[in-house]
Order: structure tokens, then C-alpha cells, then sequence
């Protein structure tokens, strides 16, 4: 790992006024990313912005038919809250589900959200129920947050401050893992919001999309059958060692069954 | 820079680069050697520690983010006389083969019992999907951590 400086903020502002002072800052949330990464020096910032101190990114919030989270909630926290699993169980599902236990006692959802791995499971969950992200100036709805890989529509030292997740009458979250990381290769979080249905897609492309086309027949009837009649193309989806495009569009029609299942089971 | 930490109960206060790795601060300034760097990237859970009482990737923590925190390591759980009962199950158990992972498998299943509260064969599997046993001795280690797990419900029953 390269040297660098630590700062420690207390408040957004300062974190926002240390990014604009030092030459190349990066914010430091959980870290199970940013680490490895400085590791491997993959990246070498001069400056090291660790948002830990900052009280206000932290909390979890029910009102009325939404949720939000603070950035800095850890995902083992996600996972068991208990208010959390009373209104929208298929988020402590999901987060219960990232890498493994020590990556869920550290990692934050800010911090997966803002990173925007293509292989990462909340962005699933940002786009499929409908979030709203915020930040310390403006609100960023899901349909507009992710742009390509690891490109998200925040500006250069933007801090995310808190999500807004809209709880849906029933959903359910399935994914492939990959054996050895956990990521999704691909992941599917289908959401009924009264009949309107949201298919969230993380892992088969470059960055979370909604599956439209999905969408539009679980619309007119939500069943596994009718996942079948949907051609899902693999154009600009990953291809890797792990699994190729072609299989990863195999992956989301069979992930979406199998999520659909388990909402018609719920 | 300066942090100040307790490990195992006791305060320390050390001056070491931004970039150094908790991990390091145990094994290199401590001389706490219990805890194992396996992979140093994060895959394979023998740097586990409980930090402020949760099982994390020492590896994978900054010392410098970790800075007022409580640290318990290997050392930290038992003796060689006062076994912990996480250790003593792993021995009646014989939940290991090489030893290399056993530090971090005794963290992490402690964290298991103790927080996440598993009972079954499956939710112990699943629990300890962050460490990995190369001699794949995962059976016996199963056995060990539902040994404490069981007897930690039996004990509630019984009061």
C-alpha cells in the first residue's frame, strides 16, 4: 500500500471542504473495498477521508411507507434490524446476503451504493424499490443514480448521505452467487408495489438497470411462466472468467423466476 | 500518527504509519502472532478479530479507523489452562488439521454463537463462509461450533 494522509472528519462539511484541499482524496467507508484495492495499488490517493466520525450518515428510519437508511449503516446492521425486517424484510434478506459475515460487520451501504460494482447486491434493491439517493445538496432518484461501471451520477466529492427506499406489498431477492466471493454474478430483486411491478437487475451488466421488459409482462401476470415468454439479450452485458454474457442473460430470466416464486410464496 | 487501542484488555498507545493494516499493529508491534495473515486479500478469514465484540478481517481494517476501539485477538479468549469453551470444543472436536485457520475459526464462531445466535449444521456452514480451512477440514469444525452452540441453548433452557 502506497503512503498517504488520514483525515477524520466529524461532519460533512469538513469532509466536503478536506476533498476540495488535498490533491487526490478518496473517501474510506467500510472500507472491504477501498482497502484491498490500496492493497493492490490499484489506486493511489494522497489523502484518505475516513467518514466514520461523521454521526449524521448513521440511522435507520421507518416513516409510513418508506425506509431510510444512512449511508454508514453497516450491512450486518441492515440484516438485523429488526424494523427493517417488519417493512421491508427483503432488504435485511438481501444485505444478509453480501460477501460474508466479517465483510457484513464492516461494509456500508453508502459505501457498496456509491462504489457501484457492477457485482454488488444493493444496487438491485436501489433501482427495483424505487430509491431515492441522498446527498448533502440534492436527492438523486434510482432511475437516474447509476451510469456505467463503478460510474455513478454523484460528482466528484459528493458524499452520499442516507437512501430512501420505498417498501413495496411483497419482494423477493435471488441470486447466483459466485462460490468463492459472494458477489452476484447475477442478482434479481423483483418488487409488487400493488401491481406495479420493478425488476431490478445487479451483476449482468455494467452497472444496476431495471428489466423493463420483465417488468411489463409480470405486469399483466405475475407468474414464473410468464418470465419464460421474455427474451432477455446479452448485448453489452459482463463477460468474464466466471460466467459469459450469454450465460448471465440465462442467469437474470432464471434468477427472476426463481424471485417471482418466492413473492408468490410470501 | 498516534492510536490508542486495548487489546485483549490491556491499553496501548502506538505511533505507526497512515497505512498501516490492524493486523499489522497485532502481529508486528504487539507481537500478537495468533492472529494469521492467510491471503492478506481479504478471502480467507484467518486475520480475524473481534472488534468493539464483532468478527472483522484484520487485514482489511486500517489501524488508523480503528482508533479508540477494543481489539480481542486468539490471545485474548482463554489460556492454555482456561481453555475458552470455543477452544475446548475444537479439541474435543479435533475441528482441525494444519492449525493455519484455527485462530481465525475460533473468532468467527465465537461471533456466530455469541451474536448471530446459529444452531443448525446448515446456518453454521453458511456463518462461516469468510474462513477458509485449505486442509478442508470443515466437518470436525462444524461439530465444534455447534457443540458451543447447543450447550449455550441447553444452559438458557435450564435457567
Amino acid at each position: 500500500m502506497y503512503q498517504f494522509n488520514y483525515h477524520k472528519p466529524t461532519s460533512v462539511e469538513e469532509a466536503q471542504a478536506l476533498f476540495k484541499a488535498v490533491e487526490d482524496g478518496m473517501f474510506l467507508a467500510g472500507g472491504q473495498t477501498l482497502i484491498p484495492t490500496l492493497k493492490q495499488r490499484l489506486a493511489a490517493p494522497t489523502d484518505v477521508i475516513d467518514l466514520s466520525g461523521i454521526a449524521e450518515l448513521s440511522g435507520i428510519e421507518v416513516r409510513d411507507d418508506r425506509v431510510s437508511v444512512g449511508a454508514f449503516t453497516r450491512h450486518a446492521d441492515v440484516a438485523d434490524s429488526a424494523e427493517i425486517r417488519r417493512v421491508l424484510p427483503v432488504l435485511s434478506a438481501l444485505a444478509g446476503q453480501i460477501g460474508d459475515g466479517q465483510v457484513r460487520n464492516r461494509g456500508t451501504l453508502g459505501g457498496s451504493v456509491a462504489n457501484s460494482d457492477p457485482a454488488a447486491d444493493y444496487p438491485a434493491a436501489v433501482v427495483a424499490l424505487g430509491a431515492t439517493v441522498y446527498t448533502a445538496s440534492r436527492s438523486i432518484s434510482a432511475d437516474d443514480y447509476f451510469k456505467d461501471l463503478f460510474e455513478t451520477a454523484l460528482e466528484p466529492g459528493e458524499i452520499l448521505s442516507r437512501i430512501e427506499f420505498q417498501c413495496p406489498t411483497r419482494a423477493a431477492y435471488r441470486k447466483f452467487p459466485n462460490p468463492a466471493s459472494r458477489y452476484a454474478t447475477v442478482g434479481v430483486l423483483v418488487a409488487d408495489f400493488s401491481g406495479d411491478i420493478r425488476v431490478g437487475v445487479t451483476g449482468a451488466g455494467p452497472c444496476a438497470f431495471r428489466a423493463t421488459a420483465l417488468e411489463e409482462v409480470l405486469r399483466e401476470q405475475l407468474s414464473v411462466e410468464a418470465v419464460e415468454t421474455v427474451e432477455v439479450p446479452d448485448a453489452g452485458f459482463n463477460s468474464d472468467l466466471h460466467a459469459s454474457a450469454e450465460y448471465r442473460a440465462h442467469l437474470v430470466k432464471v434468477m427472476t423466476k426463481r424471485a417471482v416464486a418466492d413473492l408468490l410464496k410470501a | 500518527m498516534q492510536i490508542s487501542l486495548t487489546v485483549n484488555g490491556h491499553d496501548h498507545t502506538l505511533d505507526v504509519p497512515e497505512n498501516t493494516l490492524l493486523v499489522d499493529v497485532i502481529r508486528e508491534h504487539l507481537k500478537l502472532t495468533g492472529t494469521h495473515v492467510g491471503c492478506d486479500t481479504s478471502q480467507c478469514g484467518a486475520c480475524t478479530v473481534h472488534l468493539d465484540g464483532r468478527g472483522v478481517k484484520s487485514c482489511t481494517v486500517l489501524a488508523a479507523q480503528v482508533d479508540g476501539s477494543n481489539v480481542t485477538t486468539i490471545e485474548g479468549i482463554g489460556s492454555t489452562e482456561n481453555l475458552h469453551p470455543m477452544q475446548q470444543a475444537f479439541r474435543d472436536c479435533h475441528a482441525l488439521q494444519c492449525g493455519f485457520c484455527t485462530p481465525g475459526m475460533i473468532m468467527s464462531a465465537i461471533d456466530l454463537v455469541e451474536n448471530v445466535g446459529v444452531q443448525t449444521n446448515q446456518e453454521v456452514r453458511e456463518g462461516l463462509e469468510g474462513n477458509i480451512c485449505r486442509c478442508t477440514g470443515y466437518h470436525n469444525i462444524v461439530q465444534a461450533v455447534l457443540q458451543v452452540a447447543r450447550a449455550g441453548t441447553d444452559q438458557t433452557q435450564e435457567n
